[in-house]
C-alpha cells in the first residue's frame, strides 16, 4: 500500500521542495492533494501523541494544513517542507493538548527520559545475566506477526499508552521512517534526549510484543 | 565483561551507531556468545521492523473532499 502510494506521488518525490511550494502557491490542485495524502496518516498519529482524542486530531490536522496554506508564502526553505508542516503540527498539537487538559510540559521529558529498566529486571539473576531468556521469534516476520488482527491491535494500543514524548519519537523514527536528524528538529530533541526516548518507547513495545507472541 | 542487563540498556546505542569503538566491541563480543543477548537483538530488530510495517492510514475521502474546498478558496486571496 505505501509503496503504491509512493509511485503515484512519484511527481513529487523528486525531493524539490522549491517546485511544490510553487505549485502550491499557483493554486495546483494536484499538488495540494499528493501533499496532504503524502503526509496526513503521520500527522494524525503524532497529533495523536499530544492530543486526547482522535476526532481533537484529526481537526488539529486540518487546521494545520489551514495554516500551512496561510504561511506558505513565508515558507523559506531553511528547513524541508517535510519538517516545517509536521513543526507547525506539534507546536499546535502541544498547544492543544495543554488546552485539553493532556498538559505534555517541556520539564516532563525528564520524567520521560528517567531510569526506567529495557526488560524487568526480575528475568535476571543478581549477577546481571539471563535467568529467564528471551525466546527465539525466527517463525514470525513482521508481515506475519500483523497479518493477526489481535496483534495489530495489541501493538498500537501499546503505543498508545507510551508517554507523549515517546509514542512521538518512536512513531516518527521507525513507524514512518524517518531519520534522527529530521525527528530532533520537528520535536525539538537533543540527539541524546531522542535516543533516550527512543530506547524507552522500543524496549517497552519489545516487551508487549513478546507478550503477545508467547502468549498465544 | 558487559552483564546481559547492561547489553539489554545499550541495544539502541549500538543500533543507532552511536557507539565508541571500544563499547562496539565490547557490545559485539558479548553477543558473540550469548545466544539469549542474540535473540534479544534479534527481537528488537523484529519489533521495529514491524513498527515499520503498521499499516497506514489513509485520508479519509471526506477529509480530503473538505481541504480541497478550503484550498480552492483559499487561491483567490493569493492572486490579489
Amino acid at each position: 500500500m505505501r509503496k503504491q502510494r509512493a509511485e503515484a506521488l512519484q511527481p513529487l518525490a523528486a525531493g524539490d521542495d522549491a517546485a511544490l511550494v510553487a505549485r502550491l502557491r499557483a493554486g495546483d490542485e494536484a499538488a495540494f492533494t499528493a501533499l496532504v495524502t503524502r503526509h496526513h496518516g503521520a500527522l494524525v498519529k503524532l497529533a495523536l501523541a499530544f492530543v486526547p482524542s482522535r476526532a481533537v486530531a484529526e481537526e488539529v490536522v486540518q487546521e494545520t494544513w489551514m495554516a500551512i496554506l496561510e504561511s506558505i508564502a513565508r515558507f523559506e526553505g531553511r528547513s524541508s517542507l517535510k519538517t516545517w508542516i509536521f513543526r507547525i503540527l506539534t507546536n499546535r498539537a502541544r498547544t492543544r493538548g495543554a488546552r485539553e487538559g493532556r498538559s505534555v510540559p517541556f520539564s516532563s521529558l525528564q520524567d520521560e527520559g528517567r531510569a526506567e529498566e529495557a526488560v524487568d529486571p526480575a528475568r535476571f539473576t543478581p549477577a546481571g545475566m539471563w535467568a529467564n531468556p528471551p525466546r527465539r521469534w525466527d517463525a514470525d516476520t513482521p508481515e506475519e506477526l500483523l497479518s493477526r488482527a489481535e496483534t495489530r491491535a495489541l501493538i498500537e494500543q501499546a503505543i498508545e499508552t507510551l508517554p507523549s514524548m515517546q509514542r512521538a519519537v518512536v512513531t516518527l523514527r521507525d513507524v514512518a521512517g524517518w531519520g534522527s536528524d529530521e525527528v530532533c528538529k520537528v520535536l525539538e530533541l537533543s540527539e541524546t534526549n531522542q535516543r533516550v526516548l527512543l530506547h524507552r518507547a522500543r524496549s517497552k513495545l519489545r516487551a508487549a510484543l513478546e507478550r503477545c507472541v508467547e502468549h498465544r | 565483561m558487559l552483564t546481559c542487563k547492561q547489553l539489554t540498556e545499550l541495544v539502541t546505542e549500538y543500533l543507532e551507531g552511536r557507539m565508541s569503538l571500544a563499547d562496539r566491541i565490547r557490545f559485539q563480543l558479548h553477543i558473540g556468545m550469548c545466544r539469549h543477548c542474540r535473540a534479544y537483538l534479534r527481537q528488537m530488530r523484529q519489533t521495529i521492523r514491524t513498527l515499520g510495517k503498521l499499516p497506514d492510514e489513509p485520508v479519509p475521502p471526506e477529509v480530503l473532499e473538505d481541504l480541497l474546498r478550503r484550498f480552492r478558496s483559499w487561491k483567490p486571496t493569493q492572486d490579489r
